[in-house]
């Protein structure tokens, strides 16, 4: 079974988590022209091997993850909160 | 090759059923083909079959990285039906189910088509409302077999479903097409892959594609596991693969993601279930129906995130067990067989592909989610038409990679674009 070790709670079963998404994207301001739009929301890398993808841990702390795995293998390499300033706070030890 | 007759049946029983013949030739590789088709499921199967008997293109050839039928085409839960609402939609996939029809003759293949009817239940009066509208829309654009169900004629059709008073979902009724079934998926690919054969199509099996040669907006050859190719056309239909491809070709990012689909099967039992029935409440899906053998088999949601892996996870066999228990107690003791996944291809609105791109002799065939089955003989005959003729058929017009660009969502479920939701 696939376990994602939640930087704030420690690892649980992926079964507890709600996957987001491609975590690669980012979206345009939203004056942005419509075709950086359209490629933001329907074009996806769709890669083969290591991702960068959004999680979040619905059944416990409720935080939104950035997770890399392999999407043939289901490995998971790193776990780390998507908000830059509770990574922030977190390394810091606050 | 044996032609398939009810002499020819006899005659062999009579003789020990040793005069049979080859369905399909293995032969070698040619240096160069008119028409390359790349995945040997379904529709690569099915779309070599009609441009070489509809247009004539004999030097044709599926390419097939495994065994043919390996992918989805042998690992869906076979059902066929035509009961999609959207415009678009409706008249491509009624056309297949017309096919479909005629089809065990076609081919000369008996790919055990049984109309025995797909029933999909409702559970409050907004979903028999939103069925009746879109089932009203059916019967007055050419699909005469779509009814609404009152509660009293289901119970008496199936009558071992969970209609008690403290049923988690009750039941209020159900959406039914009487034309709607199964076949027997195996049984399609032989039938295809033996009469494309039978007109020239070289069926090149372990023979993956590892890299594709490109002259500016052209495709020149294709690197395989068999050595290099060359086309005058290239279409592409691999299902949860395309990605994979779309990059070898250097052509960038796809409105698409490849997620795992499982499925099951039971034990074999007694007749239990004529037809295919599909529940669907809220984030609970299931559907089942029973299979020639006896097997029940069913399935529900996909896995939730992307994966090219063959293989599922735990999570949903616990998932469609208890859907399955809400809605079919009688399930409970029934033991589990066999379980497995496959990767399709989940568009952004749950429509597929079928158009050019921007190479100039690429076709694309994608974009399936969970449905693509039942697209089988449409979908092979309408990218036979698109390739052979070099221009989308109005059928198939609004189903290009462009769509979304124009404002057009062909989003069957109101899901908005987010493939995982597209079921
Ligand atoms: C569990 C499950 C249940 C389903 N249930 C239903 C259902 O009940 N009804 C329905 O209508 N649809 C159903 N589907 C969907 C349906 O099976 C697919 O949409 C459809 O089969 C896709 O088309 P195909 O058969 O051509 O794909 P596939 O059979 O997957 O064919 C693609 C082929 O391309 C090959 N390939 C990939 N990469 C390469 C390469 N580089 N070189 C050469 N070959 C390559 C693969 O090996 C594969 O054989 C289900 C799918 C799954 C997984
Ligand atoms: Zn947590």
């Amino acid at each position: 079974m696939t376990r994602i070790s939640c930087p704030f709670c420690g690892p649980r079963d992926h079964a507890e988590f709600s996957y987001g998404g491609d975590g690669s994207i980012t979206y345009p301001a939203l004056e942005a022209p419509m075709q950086d739009w359209h490629d933001a929301v329907f074009l996806r890398e769709n890669i083969c091997g290591w991702q960068v993808e959004t999680w979040q841990h619905l059944h416990g702390c409720r935080m939104w993850l950035k997770v890399e795995r392999d999407t043939m293998t289901h490995e998971i390499r790193s776990v780390a909160p998507a908000h830059p300033g509770l990574a922030a706070a977190l390394e810091s030890g606050l | 090759m044996t032609r398939f007759s009810a002499w020819n049946v006899f005659w062999q029983g009579m003789s020990g059923q040793r005069g049979w013949s080859r369905q399909w030739r293995d032969p070698e590789s040619k240096p160069h083909y008119d028409a390359v088709i790349v995945g040997g499921g379904l529709h690569g199967l099915a779309t070599a079959y009609y441009l070489a008997k509809t247009y004539g293109l004999r030097n044709a050839a599926v390419l097939e990285k495994g065994w043919i039928g390996g992918g989805n085409a042998g690992r869906n839960t076979t059902i066929v039906r035509s009961n999609y609402a959207r415009p678009g939609n409706r008249q491509f996939y009624e056309h297949s189910l017309k096919l479909w029809e005629e089809l065990s003759h076609e081919l000369n293949y008996n790919v055990m088509f049984s109309q025995r009817s797909h029933i999909a239940l409702l559970h409050s009066p907004g979903a028999i409302d939103a069925a009746a509208r879109n089932y009203n829309t059916l019967r007055r654009t050419g699909t005469p077999d779509a009814e609404i169900w009152g509660l009293e004629q289901l119970k008496q059709v199936v009558p071992h479903l969970n209609y008690a008073a403290g049923a988690r979902f009750p039941v209020m009724g159900a959406a039914v097409q009487k034309r709607a079934g199964t076949a027997r998926h195996d049984a399609v690919v032989w039938g295809y892959a033996r009469a494309a054969d039978q007109l020239g199509v070289d069926i090149l099996q372990n023979c993956a594609v590892t890299g594709v040669e490109r002259d500016g907006g052209r495709i020149t050859a294709l690197e395989t596991t068999r050595g290099r190719i060359t086309a005058g056309k290239v279409g592409f239909a691999v299902a949860g693969n395309t990605s994979r491809l779309w990059s070898m070709a250097g052509l960038g990012r796809l409105p698409i993601e490849s997620h795992k689909l499982q499925a099951f099967v039971s034990e074999p039992l007694k007749p239990l279930l004529d037809q295919v029935m599909v529940f669907g409440m809220g984030g609970a899906h299931f559907y089942i129906s029973q299979s020639d053998k006896g097997g029940m088999v069913f399935g529900g949601d996909l896995d939730w995130y992307t994966s090219y892996a063959q293989r599922g996870n735990l999570p949903i066999v616990q998932d469609v067990a208890e859907a399955a228990m809400s809605v079919m107690p009688c399930l409970g003791r029934v033991k589990l067989l066999r379980h497995w996944a496959g990767v399709v291809d989940m568009s952004m609105d749950g429509s597929h592909f079928i158009c050019r791109t921007p190479l100039d002799n690429l076709y694309l065939n994608t974009g399936w989610n969970y449905g693509g089955f039942k697209a089988t003989p449409a979908a092979g005959w309408w990218f036979a038409d698109l390739i052979a003729n070099g221009r989308p058929a109005p059928i198939i017009a609004d189903f290009d990679l462009k769509r979304f660009e124009r404002g057009l969502q062909i989003d069957e479920r109101g899901a908005g674009p987010d493939p995982k939701l597209h079921g």
